[in-house]
């Protein structure tokens, strides 16, 4: 069958006008008269701005507008107008509202000039004096006014105690009490965030923005602007990564809107690199493991406990500390999540929030355990494995993680190992091994789709989801394709714009699973209306079939049980006088069906290290990641997002750390050079194994996502590889040579 | 009041004689994304730290951005646009696609220019040359390992050739 | 950046006339530190004069022996110059070590010696730096200090100088050529750089109405006993936390000069003759280097977050010296 398309290693659709510099990202869409802006950022962390003069930048010819908290138009009032889709509880942030200063780099003012170098020039003009507050950044030192989060959160979970732990923990023969701590992380997708707001004749905006959801950028103009939703139009087809940077429409949507309705020319505002150290970050967490075991290796006694900072005005919560509720059978769990306000951004979902990191304290944890008890780490998951996530007394719909652990532990050459640290040795290199678990949430969200045939046998399917480089393009096609059996190249798929049908923020694995679905749907429905409609013609082989009784393949639709007998779809249509046929899909996950299972999915991470005995250079010379993740939509673009979580593992077990200077209460190595991410010279072997798991309960396709996966468990088995080389245990990212010289 | 003095020079862009008047301020990153909207050429940091604007000047790989327009009066300019040779892809525009060498694309015409700017200079021999003279550009999504491939068969195909 | 007026030279003096008829000017020529400076307000010249067009692209034979690199010669041609890689093998490490191929294509050799610092604070405008205004203050000194001076420093500076490439001329004692209004001088690059002391304002000795045009290499390469080695965060593109440039002139296993200059770690390469000389007559080995390698670090005084490169710096001039005696590959 020439139609079969999904799960094979299918070219991405838009790979064409990638490698050509035709895909157009936000800043790069350009209209007549466009005049761009430029941000300034506050230097101080907080206080209040005592003075602003814009004299020397408005006396500039070309130079439009400098937007303070002096001139700016009030905007709604209510919190809930600035609510947007993955808003934490609080009162969201509201730029040049007024003359306070909340956190370092806050935007304070924005320059409009005719050329984006005259803009830049104009903002250098602009002086600033402000009054200083004494400020509280550090968490550490402020744990003392930890408080429970309260308030819900999409896809947040509160901690979840089961049994008796601290009876479990004394009684237990083994025990581990441990710290674990890592550093701030920015999601810096290459493309700096954007925003293009052209303001229309009649009122209306359209707006291009770098959002993984312009459903949730025109609801947050329309709320805080008072704006018609119908009036706005919001497109984004292609966005230069984000990670969970664009899940929140950011600061410069505001501003470029702000500027466009005011002057009412259209406005760009493109942040700085600099700039994207300013709005969010994966936020700090100390955290603390306590395990019990009984002799044989069997948990008796988790406690999890994790301490994470957010800002003054919102309470950010992610999934820190539930993983250690819900990987391993052990019945008595206490998991304690604790924020603390500080004075900066609201942290941010940067990819596999909370799992990253409650993950990665977790599994270094288990290694540690494994040792205490002389028992191979692998061993000792298996000896605590579960089918049921005890957390929510659910069995979990599927969990191949055991043919993970198999699958990896083969190709790695597990068994091999020696598990004496500084047993392995290649010149001044002490080689390591280590591994963990990794976990993240299968979700499926609703979503729609809208699909049309046209009687020359094309079809166009639209959502307005968003493709962050995850693919969505490219399924969207193959699914549409092979539901109708047409070829791919009739097949375009169309996202990223808020006239599309509504799908929700493409954020937390759940597109494919969604959006795919919804493709799916409306294709169906099509392919019942064609089957319908052949029916009608004359002398209709196909006449009282049903869709059990045809496939669509190769254009055409065909009987099941005399493959001879098919009609190309064309010829339908053009028969029946068809011009198109126009569908839509409304898909709602099964909750009666969901509710009943735990769903996630699952892998297990193998990695060698090489460490230089003397100068502490770490080099990961070898990762294996067998992944648990439901039907594999594209085997091709599958793999690669794998690869992509493997490569952020890496990065931030050995690299990436925002610092903040608590002098300033600043990230002081806001740019790519002092922050440092994995560049091609970190990454060598990388090996993804995808595992068979079937699974019809976390969505109707058997797809579970595969966004995070690839990420969670990285760090830990990078870690405790590096404790296998060395003797060392660093429970502090990133692992820099210093800490293991 | 006026900001900025302008000077006339002459580009030759994709093969294309251009005689442009430019401000003495504009990189040659903004100036052909903002004013010829020759956007294929990538703005990642506009410090020369993340190679997503790299393009072939007078064939060799270097950073628009960290480059003031004015100073390449005469210079031949290859961007992204100027690879393929019509609706042919260039075979390393073909391979990025066959490899999956990346995801959101956004660094994409940087690794490429940057890929032919290697094969040019002919002093990448390794597999550990190809990623060390590659780390110039910096890919957010991971796709290191398949550009790696893309590079080592685009070498092959040199060394025959 | 800020407005500024631009002009092209047509040769060195007429630079050094543009030079000194505008107020605040500087040259450009690579630009890709300049540049980079400008677009965040560090630096901020109201005059560029393009010396692109003073020649000065060229490496050529010296009488008595070396060679003289052009200053305008690109670090990729440089590092690449068969002659260079042939018998100054040291130097063509020190610069590929640096930066990328991109930024190399582009960066010239006497602009690559003229970069400033990547300490954090002097990039950031919202704080204090002596070196971008003097007498702010620093905030290194109890800030974050990773990629900060253990040599050499002073309670107004401990910024480093970020070069690979000074590094290895430090060790090949280079001389840097340079005109001005009064003439030719020679400066040997070791007494190029400066210490911060009260002034950290000023890198180098050079003068502000001078031009480089030359970098002169010695006869003497160290072309068969040599080592550049370099410790960093990540495995390319990033500055140094420790380098060390080694060359040893052997005689069967007896070292007759040893040169080591360390990068990183100062405000400008660090030598120290004196500890270098103690190797002379000694053999290579790892006891003796263990010696030089203590010598070379006394004295040396990290800060909150860069003790840790005093014993890098110790293990790092031991590793380099065996790689350099070929002891150890």
């Amino acid at each position: 069958m020439a139609t079969d398309f999904i799960g094979k290693p299918k070219n991405r659709v838009d790979g064409r006008v990638k490698v050509t510099g035709k895909a157009q990202y936000t800043a790069e869409f350009h209209v007549p008269g466009l005049t761009h802006g430029v941000v300034i950022s506050s230097a101080v962390a907080k206080g209040k701005i005592s003075k602003i003069d814009t004299s020397k930048a408005l006396a500039l010819d070309g130079v439009l507008q400098v937007f303070t908290h002096e001139n700016t138009p009030k905007q709604a009032w209510l919190d809930l107008s600035y609510k947007d889709m993955d808003a934490p509880p609080g009162s969201p942030f509201r730029p040049l509202q007024d003359n306070k200063i909340r956190f370092s780099m806050q935007p304070v003012a924005l320059v409009v000039a005719e050329t984006p170098e005259l803009a830049r020039y104009a903002a250098m003009l602009v002086e600033i004096s402000y009054t200083e507050e004494s400020f509280e950044t550090k968490l550490i030192d402020n744990l003392d006014r930890n408080f429970a989060g309260k308030g819900w959160r999409a896809g947040y979970e509160p901690p979840k105690s089961r049994g008796d732990f601290k009876e479990a923990y004394e009684q237990a023969a083994v025990k581990l009490d441990v710290e674990y701590f890592h550093g701030a992380e920015h999601h810096n997708p290459m493309e700096m965030h954007a925003s293009v707001v052209i303001y229309e004749e009649d009122g209306g905006l359209t707006i291009y923005d770098k959002t993984q959801g312009v459903k949730n950028s025109q609801h947050y103009v329309a709320m805080v602007f008072g704006i018609s939703r119908s009036k706005i139009r919001v497109l984004s087809p292609f966005v230069g990564g984000a990670f969970g940077s664009a899940l929140r429409p950011q600061y410069q949507l505001f501003l470029a809107t702000l500027a466009a309705l005011e002057l009412k020319r259209p406005v760009k505002v493109e942040l700085s690199r600099q700039q994207m150290f300013s709005f969010g970050h994966r936020p700090i967490t100390i955290q603390r493991l306590m395990l019990g075991a009984s002799a044989d290796g069997t948990l008796t006694a988790i406690r999890h406990s994790a301490y994470s900072e957010t800002s003054r005005f919102e309470n950010y919560m992610e999934n820190v500390v539930n993983w250690s509720g819900k990987m391993y059978k052990c019945e008595n769990v206490e998991e304690v999540y604790k924020l603390v306000k500080l004075d900066m951004y609201t942290p941010l979902d940067m990819r596999a929030p909370g799992g990253a990191t409650g993950v990665y304290a977790l599994e270094c944890a288990m290694d540690e355990l494994a040792y205490a008890l002389k028992m191979d780490p692998l061993q000792l998951r298996l000896k605590n494995y579960t089918d049921e996530d005890m957390s929510k007394g659910k069995p979990f719909s599927s969990k191949e993680l055991l043919a993970c652990y198999r699958q990896g532990a083969e190709r790695f050459g597990w068994e091999k190992r020696n598990p004496e640290p500084r047993s392995m040795k290649e010149g001044h290199n002490y080689v390591g091994w280590g591994m963990a678990t990794g976990i993240w949430d299968a979700m499926q969200v609703p979503a729609r789709c809208q699909a049309v045939l046209s009687v020359d046998g094309k079809l166009k399917v639209s959502s307005a989801t968003a493709d962050i480089g995850t693919g969505t393009y490219t399924i969207m096609t193959q699914i549409a394709a092979e539901t109708l059996g047409l070829p791919l190249e009739n097949v375009e798929a169309k996202l990223g714009d808020s006239s599309m049908p509504f799908a929700f923020i493409e954020g937390g694995s759940t597109t494919a699973a969604s959006v795919g679905t919804a493709v799916k749907y409306v294709c169906d429905k099509i392919a019942e209306n064609l089957l319908k409609e052949a029916a009608k013609m004359e002398n209709s082989p196909f006449c009282g079939a049903d869709m059990e009784d045809v496939v669509f393949e190769d254009g055409t639709i065909r009987l099941k049980r005399e493959p001879a007998v098919s009609v190309a779809i064309t010829e339908i249509m053009r028969n029946r006088g068809l011009h198109s046929i126009k569908k839509k899909s409304t898909v709602v996950p099964n909750m009666l069906k969901q509710k009943s299972y735990a769903r996630n999915t699952h892998s297990a991470v193998f990695a060698e290290v090489k460490v230089d005995e003397d100068l502490g250079t770490i080099k990961v010379t070898r990762v294996v990641s067998a992944v648990a993740g439901g039907r594999i939509l594209n085997a091709k673009t599958a793999h690669s997002q794998i690869l992509g979580g493997v490569v952020w593992g890496i990065s931030m077990a050995l690299e990436e750390d925002s610092f903040m200077d608590h002098n300033f209460g600043r990230f002081i190595n806001h740019d790519l050079e002092k922050y440092h991410m994995a560049v091609n010279a970190d990454i060598n072997d990388i090996e993804v194994i995808f595992v068979k798991e079937e699974d019809k309960v976390v969505s109707p396709m058997g797809v579970k996502g595969l966004g995070e996966i690839g990420l969670v468990g990285v760090a830990s088995a990078i870690g405790n590889a590096v404790y296998h080389a060395t003797g060392r245990r660093v429970r502090n990212l990133p692992i820099t040579p210093d800490k293991v010289m | 009041m006026s900001s900025i003095s302008k000077e006339k020079i002459t580009l030759k862009i994709n093969g294309t004689e251009q005689q442009l008047e430019v401000e003495v301020w504009t990189s040659l990153l903004d100036l052909l994304r903002e004013q010829l909207h020759l956007t294929g050429t990538k703005k990642g940091c506009d410090h020369g730290q993340c190679g997503a604007c790299t393009l072939l000047l007078d064939g060799k790989r270097i950073n628009s951005c960290l480059t003031l327009a004015v100073m390449h009066d005469g210079s031949e300019i290859t961007t992204i646009e100027g690879i393929a040779n019509g609706d042919e892809l260039h075979p390393v525009q073909q391979a990025f696609i066959e490899h999956d060498a990346f995801q959101c694309g956004y660094c994409t015409p940087g690794q490429i220019c940057s890929t032919i700017g290697l094969i040019n200079e002919g002093k990448a021999k390794t597999l550990d040359d190809i990623r060390d003279l590659m780390s110039g550009n910096v890919c957010r999504c991971g796709a290191y390992s398949n550009i790696v491939k893309v590079v080592q068969e685009a070498l092959e195909r040199s060394e025959q050739a | 950046m800020r407005s500024f007026t631009y002009t092209r030279a047509k040769d060195v003096p007429s630079a050094l006339q543009d030079l000194s008829s505008h107020q605040d000017a500087k040259f450009i020529a690579g630009g890709t530190n300049l540049l980079d400076l400008m677009k965040i307000d560090v630096m901020k010249p109201r005059h560029l004069v393009d010396i692109t067009g003073l020649g000065m692209k060229s490496i050529e034979e010296r009488k008595g022996g070396g060679l003289r690199l052009g200053a305008l010669v690109t670090n990729a041609d440089t590092a690449y110059h068969e002659q260079v890689e042939k018998r100054y093998p040291l130097l063509s490490h020190a610069i590929l070590a640096g930066a990328s191929a991109q930024l190399r294509n582009k960066a010239t050799d006497a602009g690559n010696l003229l970069q400033r610092t990547r300490c954090y604070y002097f990039y950031d405008t919202a704080t204090p730096c002596n070196k971008r205004e003097p007498g702010s203050g620093c905030s290194a000194i109890n800030g974050y200090n990773r990629n900060h001076a253990i040599l050499g420093h002073s309670e107004h500076c401990i910024a480093t100088h970020p070069s690979d490439m000074a590094v290895g001329l430090a060790a090949l004692e280079a001389t840097i050529r340079v005109t001005g209004p009064q003439g030719e001088r020679e400066i040997p690059i070791a007494d190029f750089y400066r210490l911060p002391g009260d002034m950290p304002q000023k890198d180098t000795n050079l003068g502000e109405d001078e031009i480089i045009t030359a970098i002169d290499l010695p006869s003497r390469g160290f072309a068969d006993n040599y080592a550049y080695l370099k410790n960093r965060d990540r495995a390319s593109y990033a500055f140094a936390l420790v380098s060390v440039a080694a060359g040893l002139e052997m005689d069967g296993d007896t070292i007759k000069e040893a040169r080591i200059a360390l990068g990183g770690v100062a405000h400008k390469p660090w030598r120290k003759p004196e500890a270098e000389a103690m190797l002379v007559g000694k053999k290579a080995n790892r006891e003796n280097f263990m010696t030089v390698a203590d010598a070379y670090v006394q004295g040396a005084a990290g800060f909150k977050y860069n003790e840790f490169k005093i014993e890098l710096a110790r293990r790092s001039i031991v590793r380099a010296l065996m790689q350099a005696a070929k002891i150890d590959q």
